[in-house]
């Protein structure tokens, strides 16, 4: 009888049956004649983890201030619950935000910030001190509660926003790249304490980033932004395996772009890109007409190099080491071809450095597998 | 070269501060007489050592005393401590909201409002006040045009009372009130309202909560920047007011100039650096905690 449970993964959007937390229809934003938000539709779900992940001005923060209520949508509607909540003031919604700038009230205490909330709603003397102190817990603040926030630390300041957004336990939490101002070390381990402390609070969590790793890290999914429109809304590692577009396949993670012409050829689909080489051999689900432009993006950890012809390699192409980037636990070398194109390779660095196999000028061999890579259109 | 660095701005304090202090407390505790100058004693170093003793021999509180004897002074100092008051709270209200406009208003526009907030004081105060008698007379303007509406049948006396004197110091000592606020308020960071707002609270809810904390101190320095010059005011009493109209400054006045008692003068002087001294403190204490809040 001792029958493994099923794991049930969180998917709530393959769920036909869910309805979403927030639905955005359509919704349009305009500053003046300048468009911030361009007809985007997107449903996110309760307790997910969701990023919004474009470069710096695609509209992110504008996605949040309409979401908290400090922006209304030119057109369209936002629904949360199901209401749309277009009339209801910022006060009102149950949706708190952490601001990039962390925006805590220089005049007042730690503990008194993340009361603030709380005292607006009412909430009884005992409740409240309840409240406040199992989120200073959870931040690991205790120490610090009598402090101002001029007497702590950048990444105590940044802890104190979170608890205070959360003090309320809105139904939806927004974040606004919270970690900016923080270092790498410091970065990682609050994302990892950002993921506990959803996990624990069951909160929906909206966070915002121009920072792929960390997008990719905590959410459960995310959305690629560019000039107020959604290139493509997947789980991570949907997002990393199979973009949809170069543009998403360029902006998450390292990426070789090779640009060439579809030949389909039974359930393979071959990409002529270069005179007198062979063709590059793909597999993809879409459909390729003969001729047709296309792209073929191959991540660089799937590019093996080696100093002869793989015997069974079904792509190899052969060029010269142009460089190496030293990245500690991981080499990359940019190798050139004879047509001018240059293709990275990734390898770990499992030797000593003194014991690499390959350096600068050397002449070697690239080599993928038929389904490396990815073929796209635009 | 250090020392005499720092040495500076203690010698500036001791020759424009400490020294005229104690010319005027030695004369407040001289005798009024009739030469030139009106109070004896004076030193007289020629004498030596016996000439010194007898100077001080003849220095007494009698002035002081009596101050007390007469009650038109503690009235005057009473009095002007609250014209000094209510000016100021006067000033606060019409201040406040001038320094919130103009630190909302849109950046390219904060320049010229600043300008226009500091623009009187490129005219002479002396013409700016007797300008107001020229507003206020019973003739004057504002009485033309309100009798011109219809929201008056009779010309209001406005010359000659409190209500003058009034509305003098605040429009004199407006700027003091609303640069300081200004400058708080427009330091504030935006998204602290829209915390707040975020938070739970109302529009005006943030305002009470975080904008009127936020700018605390540059309340209580517009409050002391009025309130201590307006407790010792002569001008603005002695131009706008009317006869009943006490205030200590205007007392000082004719003790030097009708009565030519110096030594009388000079203790109500020093009677009013002392209540002064009080503010002066809290207002050093309040900047001085700002400094440490900001650095
Ligand atoms: N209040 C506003 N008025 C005019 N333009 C705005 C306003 N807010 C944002 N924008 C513009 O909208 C675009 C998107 O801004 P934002 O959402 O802040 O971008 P992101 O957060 O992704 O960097 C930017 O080009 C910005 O200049
Ligand atoms: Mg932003």
């Amino acid at each position: 009888m001792a029958q493994p449970m099923a794991q049930t993964v969180f998917a709530p959007w393959d769920d036909p049956d869910e309805t979403p937390l927030i639905r955005f229809e359509n919704v349009t934003k305009r500053f003046g004649d300048f468009t911030a938000i361009d007809d985007l539709s997107l449903d996110i779900y309760a307790r997910e983890f969701f990023a919004l992940l474009g470069p710096s001005g695609c509209g992110k923060t504008t996605m949040m201030r309409m979401l908290a209520g400090f922006e209304t949508p030119t057109s369209g509607t936002i629904r949360l619950a199901g209401q749309d909540i277009a009339p209801v003031p910022p006060n009102k919604r149950a949706v708190n935000m952490m601001f990039q700038s962390y925006a805590l009230f220089p005049h007042l205490s730690v503990w008194d910030n993340i009361a603030f909330g709380l005292r607006r709603e009412g909430m009884d003397k005992d409740a409240l001190n309840d409240r406040v102190e199992e989120m200073l817990r959870l931040t690991r603040l205790g120490k610090f509660a009598k402090r101002k926030p001029h007497q702590i630390s950048g990444g105590q300041r940044q802890r104190v926003a979170l608890a205070r957004s959360l003090a309320k336990a809105p139904k939806l939490l927004l974040l606004d790249e919270p970690l900016g101002a923080l270092d790498a070390k410091l970065r990682e381990d609050t994302q990892f304490e950002l993921m506990d402390i959803q996990e624990k609070t069951g909160t929906t969590f909206v966070i915002v980033t121009h920072d792929q790793e960390e997008a990719m890290t905590v959410a459960s999914r995310v959305a690629v932004m560019d000039e107020g429109r959604l290139v493509q809304v997947a789980t991570p590692d949907r997002i990393y395996e199979t973009p949809e577009t170069v543009y998403v396949a360029d902006f998450i993670g390292d990426v070789n772009i090779i640009e060439g012409t579809a030949a389909p050829d039974g359930d393979q689909t071959h990409v002529i890109w270069a005179e007198g080489h062979d063709p590059i051999i793909g597999s993809t689900d879409r459909a390729f007409e003969r001729g047709q432009q296309v792209f073929y993006a191959i991540r660089p950890e799937k590019v093996a190099i080696s100093a002869n012809r793989p015997e069974d390699a079904v792509n190899a192409v052969k060029g010269k080491i142009l460089d190496i980037a030293y990245l500690g636990n991981l080499s990359t070398y940019h190798v050139e071809l004879p047509t001018g194109h240059i293709i990275k390779a990734q390898t770990a660095n499992t030797r000593r450095i003194a014991r690499r196999a390959y350096t600068w000028e050397d002449e070697v061999w690239l080599s993928w597998t038929g389904t490396a890579g990815i073929l796209l259109e635009s | 070269m250090r020392r005499l660095l720092i040495a500076i701005p203690y010698l500036w304090l001791l020759a424009l501060f400490l020294v005229p202090f104690l010319i005027v407390l030695k004369i407040s505790l001289s005798d009024v007489v009739l030469a030139i100058p009106p109070y004896a004693p004076t030193l007289d170093l020629s004498e030596g050592w016996a000439g010194i003793k007898a100077f001080f021999a003849a220095l007494d509180f009698e002035n002081y005393w009596f101050l007390t004897s007469d009650d038109l002074y503690w009235k005057a100092y009473l009095s002007s401590l609250q014209i000094a008051l209510i000016s100021t709270a006067i000033t606060l209200l019409v201040g406040y909201p001038i320094a919130y406009g103009m630190a909302r208003a849109p950046q390219e526009w904060q320049a010229t409002l600043l300008l226009l907030v500091i623009l009187p004081f490129w005219t002479s105060f002396l013409i700016r006040v007797y300008s107001w008698m020229g507003i206020l007379s019973t003739e004057g303007i504002l009485n033309q045009v309100l009798l011109f509406i219809g929201i008056i049948d009779e010309p209001l006396t406005l010359l000659n009372t409190n209500t003058a004197v009034y509305i003098g110091i605040v429009y004199t000592y407006l700027p003091f009130m609303i640069l300081p606020i200004y400058a708080a308020l427009e330091k504030m960071d935006d998204s602290l309202l829209e915390a707040a707002e975020d938070l739970g609270c109302s529009r005006i809810g943030a305002f009470w909560l975080v904008t009127v904390p936020l700018s605390r101190s540059g309340i209580v320095a517009g409050c002391f920047l009025v309130f201590i010059p307006a407790i010792g005011e002569f001008v603005i009493p002695s131009l706008l007011g009317g006869s009943r109209t006490l205030m200590i400054g205007k007392v000082l006045w004719e003790e030097f100039f009708n009565n030519r008692d110096w030594p009388v003068a000079s203790a109500v002087a020093i009677i009013l650096l002392l209540i002064l001294i009080i503010p002066i403190i809290l207002f050093q204490r309040n900047q001085q905690k700002q400094r440490e809040v900001e650095g």
